[in-house]
């Protein structure tokens, strides 16, 4: 008598609604935070300290305060000094900027795990900064952080929830609305439990895969 | 305008932000050896028990799960206040990414190790207790210390179902004054303080735990 299927199955049409919204905002977030984490990665192996120093504290900071409270600084802070943006919008790059930060160490590593030699050997041929780190390095750096940087995208897809707090209408604020309507929270808060659940074990098995075909860093 | 009164009471949000973390942190820590070592068991159904908890706490959101703590498990009978199942819940959702890091660290001691205790004839609880988990112990920390920081950042969404920590009385201060900067410049600055000390506590405690080892290990 707890679990009601009729009403489960009622509800998933208004689900997929948030599903596509929760979709679009991990894809959205995964694109700025690999810009913003390669961003963050160069700025901090410059050698004008001027810049490498603010960078690396500034990635400190954002990792180490609450995704939560960033999302309300660039939906309430933001509005008063004149920048105004959509709740999505918001979101997207609160997400985007939270784990660019971590992707930033991903691609640190991959970048140091390039040997020494082939820097030499760029040089020695004399070839252009850009010419060694567009030919030379990325593409050696770049298929080992695959796999790190997959399960940073998949990380970021299970806080998506905390954009509900925003006002999105990703998969979490849609089963809390219709849990707060009907007050039935069983079935909507299981079922939101078992998505995220199902997609992070075929994450694993997808994440297992992009290790074999890219290495890992490190190994 | 006079913000000290707010200034206070983020304040007083702030202690259970750090009560919630200290909490959490020692459920987690529980949770990480209990099902760590449990992964590691002779006994399948103990490993497959320790699985399930880690895969299920791993691959749903911590706020999913904070949620079905307090919505739905007083329905099933179980009725939890606010702070309990939020301690219940990043507890046991920081404890399953910290179980990894047991097992890891357990199974990075050497092969010669155990064969050194089988050939002292030691006991298995004796060869863990005295051998394997003091040195495992060791490269588990600053893994532990990143664990120790997710639960406090996670702290935040406790907010969300009524506790009053520091992010719900940023939120407070933020409806009956208007103001949007300051309540939420401040409770960064203090996250960001409370990150910072526990990543010096960890730090201390490594310097502390390797002394006398240098050397020893690679």
């Amino acid at each position: 008598m707890l679990w009601d299927w009729s009403f489960a199955i009622s509800i998933i049409p208004t689900l997929w609604e948030g599903v596509k919204i929760t979709i679009l905002a991990t894809l959205l977030g995964s694109v700025v935070a690999a810009v913003v984490g390669l961003a963050i990665a160069l700025l901090r192996r410059s050698r004008n300290p001027l810049v490498c120093k603010p960078v690396a504290f500034l990635a400190e900071f954002v990792r180490g305060t609450p995704l939560l409270v960033q999302l309300y600084v660039l939906f309430y802070v933001l509005p008063d000094i004149g920048i105004t943006l959509s709740p999505l919008v918001a979101g997207v790059i609160g997400l985007g900027l939270h784990y660019g930060t971590y992707t930033a160490e991903v691609y640190r590593a991959g970048i140091d795990n390039v040997p020494r030699g082939q820097w030499e050997a760029a040089k020695a041929v004399n070839l252009t900064p850009s010419q060694t780190w567009t030919r030379i390095i990325m593409p050696q750096a770049v298929p080992p952080m695959i796999p790190a940087l997959a399960n940073y995208f998949i990380a970021m897809f299970k806080e998506t929830p905390l954009l509900s707090a925003i006002t999105i209408l990703e998969l979490m604020n849609q089963a809390r609305s219709i849990a707060n309507f009907n007050y039935r929270y069983i079935e909507p808060m299981t079922m939101v439990g078992v998505f995220f659940l199902v997609i992070s074990l075929i994450s694993v098995f997808g994440l297992r895969w992009l290790e074999r075909r890219y290495g890992r860093v490190g190994s | 305008m006079d913000y000290s009164g707010y200034i206070a009471l983020i304040l007083q949000g702030a202690l259970v932000t750090a009560k919630l973390t200290v909490m959490g942190c020692a459920l987690a820590l529980v949770m990480a050896f209990v099902a760590g070592l449990g992964r590691l068991s002779r006994f399948g159904a103990v490993r497959a028990l320790a699985t399930a908890y880690i895969e299920f706490f791993r691959g749903t959101s911590v706020f999913v799960q904070l949620f079905w703590a307090y919505f739905v498990l007083p329905l099933l009978g179980v009725e939890l206040t606010p702070l309990q199942a939020g301690v219940l819940a990043l507890g046991l959702n920081v404890g399953a990414y910290g179980a990894e890091v047991v097992r890891g660290a357990v199974q990075s001691i050497g092969r010669e190790q155990r064969e050194a205790c089988v050939a002292l004839n030691l006991t298995r609880f004796q060869a863990m207790r005295w051998v394997v988990l003091p040195q495992a112990i060791v490269p588990m920390l600053p893994t532990f210390g990143n664990n120790a920081i997710e639960l406090l950042k996670a702290t935040a969404i406790v907010s969300l179902i009524s506790i009053s920590d520091m992010t719900f009385q940023a939120q407070v201060m933020r409806a009956q004054t208007g103001s949007t900067l300051v309540p939420f410049a401040t409770i960064m600055v203090i996250y960001f303080l409370f990150a910072l000390a526990i990543s010096g506590a960890i730090r201390a405690l490594e310097r502390r735990l390797t002394r006398g080892l240098d050397g020893v290990r690679a």
